[in-house]
């Protein structure tokens, strides 16, 4: 990482600006950025990053590349510019597909507790269902009180297949079968619900580890879309997270949920570019229709809204 | 994830000890360091601003103490800080009323629900008679999951029939509170956006029915910047009288819940540690300064250590120790216990003084030394484990084929393990032996 200058971090200007409220920051901000950029513009812009959880080492680096593109734009048009360069591109129709034909997709979804899986869970199968697809959910939550029972309801709400075992069962197993049911039955995606885990239990990163080899020991080569479910309002340690859940059941999604509410979900950037796993869907609500596909540029442009 | 502020600091300001007083250079350097360290916590940016600009006054020209270094020197004044801001407001919890009310808010998934049972249990064990209320008609089977963990907790939970009004629920709780002869009702909210005028209006409208004692905001220690929009938003609408900050059990640092105490004075009174319904403690300023700051946090260690070992595998342990009959087995599965506590470098951490190796001892396990170890024992045959002086050269030539390393890799475990055990045989027999000679007939 580059090293900031003193002049960026501006010691004598800590102060200013902390009683402001954020409607008048942002006016402040606009009116410093129409002169063209100078110090203030781009420590208003980083500190409008890191409000946004981008992050602090990322939002100095970020601000400093910007700086460093020397362009006649403002601040602000060029920190968007870095920023989009550290998000994927988006892949053109991309579409939940099966390895091989006469197989289920599968979906496998994880991520911390209380992120909103099953409610993300409810809106994709609506969402596959939309599209003339057959969906069958697995309820391998099996450790949250009432876990099974609220997936079920997704279920019906979806008009989905739906496989549980009882509360307490291995959730490898619940998985096991639910494969065996949607191969059976011929559906055409399943959708492995998961109870959430913090990714410091290894033992329960462990369990998770052995849902994924069971996807690939009862469908060779299923290569299953794993998503990491990601609250927008989390900090710094979503990219722990990521990293972590990466490491034992190999991301390939992120669906970003909750950005309806006053965060900006900006870790995502550091997610990204971490570990190059493409933020595929956002949760914009509580309706069955409010899972949307990623918009980089809309993203982007929200940081500064 | 090891860019604790300790380390930071030491990086930078290097080991300047004693004498003189931290230098204006030293000072600005360490400041950055201080800003970093404290956003990478999730520590609000305004609130970060007004703390650095106290700290570095604090700094400025700080005497240094004899036994202290430059560096350890500001790392004792951000604690002091933190500490102070931490532990401000007034943290007990207060339970007037007949029956009292303890009400839950908070953002969806911050772990009401769960808090609401924890909480209930905590009372209990304090003689208390709780009932527990599922006002959360909107998330699909909460009120399913609340009883459940309350028949756990054999305590009993009042909720009503789909389409009932969360004001008519919380009346009916504490109806049934007093017929049941319930001392305190607390009742769990549904979670909701801020940004949600609705659903605001309806939280400050049971609040206001329900006259709480205690208001308590359920705040996830992994929230960022938004966390103080949030609590200020939730303050608005109810009498906020305290912070719950749950999931403390994963490695986030939790700076979330100083940013919210810092601008809004709301104290943190509870912590959430673990999923099960025992795993809430009262709140501790000094142990949360120390996790903000990345210092050593033995009594984390200590919690997972005591959740994750088998008391009786442990004492199982220590008696073979004493007798020296330590084998290679026993090295595996204390290996694999080790392991359950978490990512090597992050226990590393959280023992004071130690946080420098976090990296490297990380990087030791990244590189596959402690796999080695493993894939060499995991090769031998359970004889071979149990006395490893059976293992001649074509013994050993098959270990290291068998679990994929060298000849000398199997040669360099061996020698260790002996050296271990000539250790103990010290430590245990030989010396207990010169003290008492014959009492136990062997020496």
């Amino acid at each position: 990482m580059e090293e900031p200058s003193a002049e960026d971090l501006a010691p004598g200007d800590l102060t200013a600006g902390l009683q402001k409220s954020r409607g008048g920051f942002m006016s402040r901000l606009r009116g410093l950025l129409s002169a063209g950029p100078g110090a203030a513009d781009w420590d208003a812009v980083e500190e409008l990053l890191i409000s946004g959880d981008v992050g602090g080492e990322l939002a100095i680096e970020v601000v400093e590349r910007a700086r460093r593109r020397k362009s006649e734009e403002t601040a602000e048009a060029a920190v968007r510019a870095e920023l989009a360069a550290l998000l994927l591109p988006v892949e053109p129709g991309w579409r939940m597909e099966p390895a091989a034909p006469g197989q289920p997709a599968v979906v496998l979804v994880v991520g911390v507790n209380g992120t909103g899986k099953t409610t993300t869970i409810g809106k994709l199968a609506h969402g596959f269902q939309a599209e003339g697809r057959t969906v069958l959910l697995a309820a391998a939550d099996t450790f949250r009180a009432a876990g099974i029972a609220q997936l079920r309801i997704w279920a019906d709400r979806s008009g989905s297949q739906f496989v549980a075992h009882a509360p307490g069962a291995d959730p490898a197993a619940v998985v096991y079968d639910a494969l065996d049911a949607a191969l059976a039955r011929h559906v055409d995606i399943v959708i492995v619900d998961t109870a959430g885990r913090l990714h410091t239990k290894s033992s329960l990163m462990d369990e998770l580890a052995k849902m994924r080899r069971v996807i690939d020991r009862r469908i060779p080569g299923a290569r299953p879309e794993v998503l990491f479910v990601l609250d927008a309002t989390t900090g710094q340690n979503g990219l722990a997270q990521a990293r972590v859940f990466h490491e034992t059941v190999g991301l390939t999604g992120i669906v970003l949920t909750k950005l309806d509410s006053t965060a900006k979900g900006g870790i995502v950037f550091a997610i990204e570019d971490a570990l190059k796993v493409p933020v595929r869907f956002v949760g914009v609500g509580e309706k069955l229709g409010d899972l949307l596909p990623f918009d980089p540029d809309a993203f982007v442009a929200a940081l500064f809204a | 994830m090891f860019d604790a502020l300790s380390e930071r600091l030491r990086n930078t300001l290097g080991a300047l000890t004693g004498r003189g007083r931290v230098s204006a250079a030293d000072v600005d350097t360490a400041m950055r360091e201080v800003r970093l360290a404290l956003l990478e916590a999730d520590v609000n940016f305004k609130v970060v601003k007004d703390f650095v600009a106290r700290v570095r006054e604090r700094a400025a020209g700080a005497e240094i103490l004899e036994s202290l270094t430059a560096g350890q020197q500001v790392v004792k004044i951000v604690n002091e800080e933190l500490v102070g801001l931490l532990s401000a407001g007034d943290r007990t919890f207060r339970l007037t009323g007949s029956p009292a009310v303890v009400l839950l808010v908070g953002l969806q998934g911050s772990g009401k629900t769960t808090t609401a049972a924890k909480l209930a249990r905590h009372l209990q064990h304090q003689g208390r008679r709780p009932l527990l209320v599922a006002a959360d008609p909107y998330r699909p089977a909460a009120a399913d999951q609340l009883q459940t963990l309350g028949k756990s907790l054999e305590i009993p939970v009042y909720r009503a029939a789909a389409g009932v009004s969360v004001l008519a629920i919380a009346r009916g709780g504490m109806e049934a509170a007093r017929k049941q002869v319930r001392d305190v009702v607390i009742v769990d909210t549904a979670g909701r956006l801020t940004a949600d005028a609705p659903l605001m209006k309806e939280i400050a409208e049971l609040s206001a029915a329900v006259k709480a004692s205690e208001t308590l905001l359920v705040v996830d220690a992994m929230t960022g910047q938004e966390a103080v929009g949030v609590a200020e938003a939730f303050a608005a609408a109810v009498p906020v009288t305290g912070l719950i900050l749950t999931k403390i059990d994963g490695d986030a640092r939790g700076g979330a819940a100083l940013s919210i105490s810092a601008v809004t004075g709301i104290p943190v009174k509870f912590m959430g540690t673990g999923e099960k319904t025992d795993a809430l403690e009262v709140f501790h300023a000094d142990r949360l300064a120390g996790r903000i700051l990345g210092m050593g946090d033995v009594l984390t260690l200590v919690e997972r250590a005591q959740e994750h070992f088998d008391e009786k595998q442990a004492t199982k342990m220590a008696e073979k120790l004493r007798k020296n009959s330590f084998t290679l087995q026993d090295m595996l599965e204390q290996m694999e216990q080790v392991r359950k506590l978490g990512p090597m470098g992050q226990i590393i951490e959280m023992i004071p003084g130690l946080g420098g190796m976090a990296k490297e001892a990380q990087a030791s396990v990244d590189r596959g030394d402690l796999k080695r170890v493993e894939a060499i024992i995991r090769s031998m045959t359970a004889q071979e484990r149990q006395d490893p002086n059976i293992l001649n050269g074509a013994r050993r030539r098959r270990i290291a084929r068998g679990s994929g390393t060298r000849l000398q890799d199997v040669n360099q475990l061996l020698k260790q393990f002996g050296d271990v055990q000539k250790m103990m045989k010290q430590l245990s027999g030989g010396r207990l032996g010169r003290r008492m000679p014959g009492m136990f007939g062997q020496g």
